[in-house]
């Protein structure tokens, strides 16, 4: 089984067939202005000591995470790693949330036990990534396997990095998916480098998405810095494990604009390697498309850059507002109530 | 002697055994080029290769299982962990082969995993543990938890002696803020003996890791007190200096048993049960435990401070036990 490559996406009608309005358009794209930013401006507050630990950022993944997010279904699930933040901003967990999660308040949706990106909604679908890559990715698979068990239309998302699929975890995961037919949807995010680790020393086979031949199903590499793309790559893959296709990795081809973490200046990284790149800016890239193919104006422009500006400013006043937490609750849920199974996600 | 930081001893003792001995070599993710996470092997590539200073992929199985593999052929590899807490992901290997293979085949494994371990930072619940007590369990492997720079140095080089799977835990918040005196020349600090780090008359406090500079805060206090505190560091938990710490529980009456790991099934409670029953007869007091609560790390500082052990719930449980 060849793996397929994408092609690029064109004209407006070919994003029409594929399910997305003027509109739809203009959403994606303020999502991802709006993932950047978050970023963006964390990293300033990680600057000026506002936030604790360290600080990740996926420049360069915007794309591949808001292109995904967009084509699950509002019932379908994900658990996303930490170059995903477009995914959390396109399925609706609101950025002061997330800036409060980062500053270590009680607002943030773990309320101050885990920090930065290590965060999800399960009433969104959205499952909290651990650190121990790619540990969700089996769990992912585990929830599409209930979703066979109770013959549900619903589909599940598992992002990884190419860094992190080189584990066990990953391999058996997506041997059971393949095994069981599971509707699953995995998506390497490959940005070429996990850490400092360039690809050549991280897998041996030309794409990764050669080994979805492996496992028994379909592998795909898409542009990760064409959101339409990935977009109609995701959206072909899921409405395929809805009918009961079984899944598809789906491998989405981009660079890590920036180091590891805020430690860490990326040294190892040749410059040409970053100028290239850039010029690939998937943010840049879609702005172009849009004003090109679906006449976006100055004004919309314009309207949408400030409305982004206003959001993040109002967000992160409104986290700084979110008190830290009380250390007499340290304690507090290290077990479930009997109760909170009644919970919808559980049901 | 030269002042040196806790990294750079460990640095320094690493780099000495893998000139002095061709079969000790390095492995790891991003130990080449980076130079590791915390920059330990940094410069370690050029000096030693690529096949001596092997990067790894994002796989702790094969890390672990790949070092036993060579272990097994004759080589002493120094595996490094990216943070202690993913040594998880290679619990089966570790406890399942290399822990078991010496008795139940025979054969040695003489690998060293470094594991930057321990909190104080931020790092949250994935980043921040100190699973010596998980590991304490199983038979066959030991636990090394170096406190000064020195002893980094001198403990690291036995742990690469030694013919057996060692733990060597090296606590992150040390690595840059705790600097002594440590010998260019080669030495091996011996496993299993126990230190005083702070001689004294009253209370002992046994402790081992980033927790001996608590409890030295917390002594200091309490000699404005009038109270003499002795702060034993055990160095290693496996083996453990049983001798050391049973003469000076005889000799102080009071033992204060104090880990950053949390408390429930924590290391201390062998110590405390040991000293129960081996020398109660001795004792002025109850052998009291300070530890982590049992939840997970938390992330947020304010809930972090409450979590790790602070100098002030030393003086307390000291002040308490002093009373008693
Ligand atoms: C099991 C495990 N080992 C090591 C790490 C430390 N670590 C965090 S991210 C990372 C690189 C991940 O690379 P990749 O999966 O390609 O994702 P990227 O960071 O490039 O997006 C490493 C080694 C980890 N989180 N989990």
């Amino acid at each position: 089984m060849a793996v397929r490559e994408a092609e690029p996406v064109g004209s407006l009608q070919e994003v029409k067939d594929a399910g997305l309005d003027r509109e739809d358009l203009l959403g994606i794209y303020r999502n991802m202005l709006i993932t950047r930013g978050v970023e963006e401006r964390g990293h300033i507050l990680y600057k000026q000591g506002k936030i604790p630990g360290s600080f990740y950022t996926g420049r360069g993944n915007e794309a591949s995470a808001v292109g995904v997010a967009t084509a699950m279904g509002a019932d379908d699930v994900g658990c996303p790693l930490q170059r995903d933040m477009g995914v959390h901003i396109t399925r609706g967990v609101e950025p002061w949330r997330i800036f409060a999660q980062y500053m270590g308040r009680v607002d943030g949706p773990t309320h101050g036990r885990d920090g930065n990106v290590h965060l999800g909604d399960a009433n969104l679908g959205l499952h909290a990534m651990v650190s121990h890559l790619p540990a969700m990715l089996p769990v992912a698979v585990g929830m599409g396997l209930a979703f066979r068990i109770r013959e549900e239309r619903r589909v599940a998302v598992a992002w990884c990095g190419e860094g992190a699929s080189a584990r066990g975890d990953a391999h058996e995961g997506m041997n059971l998916a393949g095994v069981r037919r599971l509707p699953v949807v995995f998506v390497i995010d490959n940005n070429q480098w996990a850490y400092s680790t360039p690809t050549y020393l991280e897998y041996a086979v030309e794409h990764l998405a050669d080994r979805a031949a492996a496992y028994g199903f379909d592998g795909v590499v898409v542009d990760g810095t064409d959101v339409l793309a990935v977009y109609r790559e995701a959206r072909r893959a899921i409405e395929k494990a809805r009918e009961g296709g079984g899944p598809t990795l789906i491998e989405s081809l981009t660079l890590r604009m920036e180091g590891h973490a805020v430690h860490d200046d990326a040294f190892y990284v040749p410059r040409e390697m970053f100028e290239e790149w850039a010029r690939r800016d998937p943010i840049e890239r879609y702005r172009t498309w849009l004003r090109d193919n679906a006449s976006m104006s100055d004004d919309e422009e314009d309207e949408i850059t400030a409305g982004v500006k206003r959001l993040l400013h109002e967000s992160i006043e409104r986290a700084e507002a979110s008190p830290l937490p009380d250390p007499a609750t340290l304690l507090d849920g290290v077990f479930a109530e009997q109760d909170e199974l009644e919970t919808p996600h559980h049901k | 002697m030269p002042e040196k930081t806790y990294l750079q001893a460990i640095s320094d003792g690493l780099r000495q055994e893998m000139r002095r001995d061709q079969r000790v070599f390095v492995l790891g993710e991003d130990v080449g080029v980076y130079g590791g996470a915390f920059k330990v092997t940094l410069g370690f590539q050029e000096e030693f290769g690529p096949w001596r200073v092997i990067d790894m992929p994002l796989s702790e199985t094969a890390i672990v299982a790949g070092a036993t593999g060579c272990a097994l052929m004759g080589l002493r590899p120094v595996a490094e962990m990216q943070f202690a807490d993913f040594v998880s992901c290679a619990w089966d290997h570790l406890v399942t082969v290399a822990a078991k293979q010496r008795y139940r085949a025979g054969t040695p494994i003489p690998i060293v995993l470094r594991l930057p371990s321990g909190g104080g930072f931020s790092g949250g619940p994935f980043h921040s543990q100190n699973p010596e007590s998980t590991f304490a369990h199983i038979p066959g492997l030991k636990i090394v938890c170096p406190a000064t720079p020195e002893d980094a140095k001198g403990l690291l080089v036995s742990a690469i002696e030694d013919p057996n799977p060692v733990l060597f835990f090296e606590h992150k918040h040390l690595y840059r803020r705790i600097k002594g005196e440590v010998p260019d020349e080669r030495y091996a600090t011996p496993l299993g003996k126990a230190r005083v780090h702070r001689p004294g008359d009253d209370v002992t406090v046994v402790t081992w890791g980033a927790m001996v500079y608590t409890a030295q805060s917390a002594a200091e206090k309490l000699e404005a007190d009038g109270v003499s505190v002795e702060v034993l560091d055990l160095r290693t938990l496996i083996p453990w200096d049983r001798e050391a710490v049973l003469a000076s529980a005889r000799r102080t009456s009071k033992v204060l048993v104090l880990h950053e790991d949390t408390k429930t099934g924590g290391f201390g409670a062998e110590i405390a049960a040991t000293i129960a029953e081996e020398a109660f007869e001795h004792l002025d007091g109850p052998v009291r435990r300070i530890a982590a609560p049992d939840a997970p790390v938390p992330f947020s500082p304010p809930l972090e401070k409450a979590y790790i052990p602070q100098v002030d719930d030393v003086v307390a449980g000291l002040r308490a036990l002093a009373a008693y």
